[in-house]
């Protein structure tokens, strides 16, 4: 018994390890993924920062750090979920299909994997916006890994629901479009809430991402629009639903 | 005894049938050779042998397990060579087969051990630490035969596994597959579309057209009921002269559009 866990253990392993080689071996990517956060953080920081201040709202980077930490983990944690196309599309994904390992633990190793790069990439983010201005404060600083935790999970397993679903790249753009920037814009990463139209208040109020961003302002600045619980429980119990859907059409996969 | 047992098995896709009506059985210890032309069923009906695909109907054992409902001890009993590459191309040649030594838990000495010895034999073991995606198409292939053997399968099933590689190479492997047949009485089956591979190394030959299975037995038996000299020609009168077309045929077409509305 005791042996089989660990076998069980080992192919998780073996799948985990693999997504961060790839991620490290890839340094276009890499560098992407950092580059393209840091842009946002610069760019918007920067130049809206004196009319937000103008506005009364304070410092913006500190209000903008972790909605872009957050970004650079939607981004890098969905397309971890959606290389399983890049794997069908270059084959691999029939070798440990045929494997003797359970589709969940597949997908299990898959999404710890691309959770675990998702997760460096926010910290990167994090210490490259504390470079430029972002302060940390407040008690709280351990619980942020948690929640970037779980936004990790969550889009990774969006990703691979993605990717269970569509069987090529062509419809990758419409899902950057009409899914990946929405959910970031939607989700207070840019802006705050209190005083927009009460209809896109409720529109964001259903993004799961949105508290993920509150949960990572309330650990890191101790500021909170939703507060700790709903954050907490909105952002678990969606998560947990997409790794169950994640893995359930993961396992439904036909070559 | 045999190992693989296929009774009336059939797949659709939509309204072709890709697969229809087909019965056959390998037995232990065989080499057996499932040969077709493009677009015949050869790799569909390996597929569903290899848990892969659900079968429409029909009965399917493979080592006394129903690939549509026991996958795993399924999965537990074969090696698969496909047809197409499954590599990963950003890991290196060694990372590939302990990927796959891993996922098929073979315990860590004798994957070490075997992993060096068919590298050795596939003359990859100096370009183990090298990306395969540096690796020339023979290469890549050479590394998947390598790969379908670490586990030491009681089956191994090589969807033309030689396509591309030159004779030498072709010859080197089959010694090497011969001789594990021989020595841990492993299962071969295989396609190819070299009829004198598969009349060299065949013990039984089945001819599946259409779908459907047109003959079946030893490869002198195939000769002598066409009344031809060589396996080729038993192979061209059984089937045809025709050219078939693949991946633009209507099968496939169904197939994308089947997949792409899937869900």
């Amino acid at each position: 018994m005791e042996a089989l866990s660990l076998k069980i253990m080992s192919a998780i392993y073996i799948l985990w390890l693999r997504q961060l080689k790839r991620y490290f071996r890839s340094r276009s990517r890499l560098i992407g993924s950092v580059a393209q956060p840091l842009l946002f953080l610069l760019a918007l920081g920067f130049g809206f920062g004196p009319i937000y201040a103008k506005a009364g709202g304070g410092n913006y980077i500190e209000f903008l750090g972790p909605g872009i930490i957050a970004m650079a983990i939607l981004f890098t944690a969905l397309f971890s979920g959606i290389e399983i196309i890049w794997d069908r599309q270059f084959g691999f994904l029939k070798e440990t299909l045929v494997a003797p390992v359970s589709r969940l633990n597949i997908m299990a190793g898959r999404t710890l994997g691309g959770a675990t790069v998702a997760c460096f990439q926010g910290i990167i983010v994090l210490l490259a916006a504390m470079a430029v201005g972002f302060h940390v404060s407040g008690g709280l600083f351990a619980l942020g890994f948690v929640f970037m935790i779980l936004i990790a999970l969550l889009f990774t397993a969006v990703g691979t629901t993605i990717a269970s679903i569509l069987e090529d790249m062509q419809g990758f753009q419409l899902i950057m479009n009409f899914l990946v920037m929405p959910t970031f814009f939607l989700s207070g990463a840019i802006f705050p809430f209190e005083g927009l139209p009460k209809t896109l208040v409720l529109i964001s109020s259903l993004n799961p991402l949105a508290y993920g961003v509150d949960g990572l302002r309330l650990s890191f600045s101790g500021v909170s629009h939703f507060g700790l619980i709903p954050d907490l429980l909105v952002l678990s119990v969606i998560t947990a639903l997409f790794l169950g859907i994640g893995s359930y059409l993961f396992s439904k996969i036909q070559i | 005894m045999n190992i693989i047992e296929v009774k009336n098995l059939t797949k659709q896709f939509g309204e072709l049938k890709a697969v229809d009506d087909v019965s056959f059985s390998v037995s232990k210890g065989e080499i057996f050779a499932f040969l077709g032309p493009n677009g015949a069923g050869k790799t569909t009906t390996i597929k569903m042998l290899t848990t892969l695909l659900q079968p429409t109907s029909g009965e399917v054992l493979v080592d006394g397990n129903n690939p549509a409902t026991q996958k795993y001890e399924v999965r537990c009993s074969f090696g698969i060579v496909f047809q197409d590459p499954s590599l990963d191309d950003e890991l290196t040649a060694y990372e590939n087969m302990e990927f796959h030594g891993v996922l098929y838990k073979v315990p860590k000495n004798i994957r070490k051990a075997r992993i060096e010895q068919l590298l050795k034999f596939v003359e990859l073991w100096d370009r183990k630490d090298d990306l395969v995606k540096n690796f020339s198409g023979g290469m890549k292939r050479r590394l998947e035969i390598a790969r379908g053997l670490i586990h030491h399968p009681k089956i191994l099933f090589l969807d033309e596994p030689t396509l591309g590689l030159d004779p030498q190479t072709r010859n080197h492997i089959w010694t090497y597959i011969k001789g594990l047949n021989k020595e841990e009485n492993m299962t071969v089956f295989f396609t190819t579309h070299y009829m004198e591979e598969a009349e060299r190394v065949a013990q039984r030959v089945a001819i599946i057209d259409n779908g459907k299975i047109i003959a079946e037995g030893n490869p002198t038996e195939l000769k002598k009921q066409t009344n031809t000299s060589s396996l080729e020609d038993a192979f061209l009168k059984l089937t045809g002269r025709t050219i078939r077309e693949e991946g633009v045929g209507a099968v496939d077409h169904m197939r994308m559009r089947r997949r792409l509305w899937r869900r």
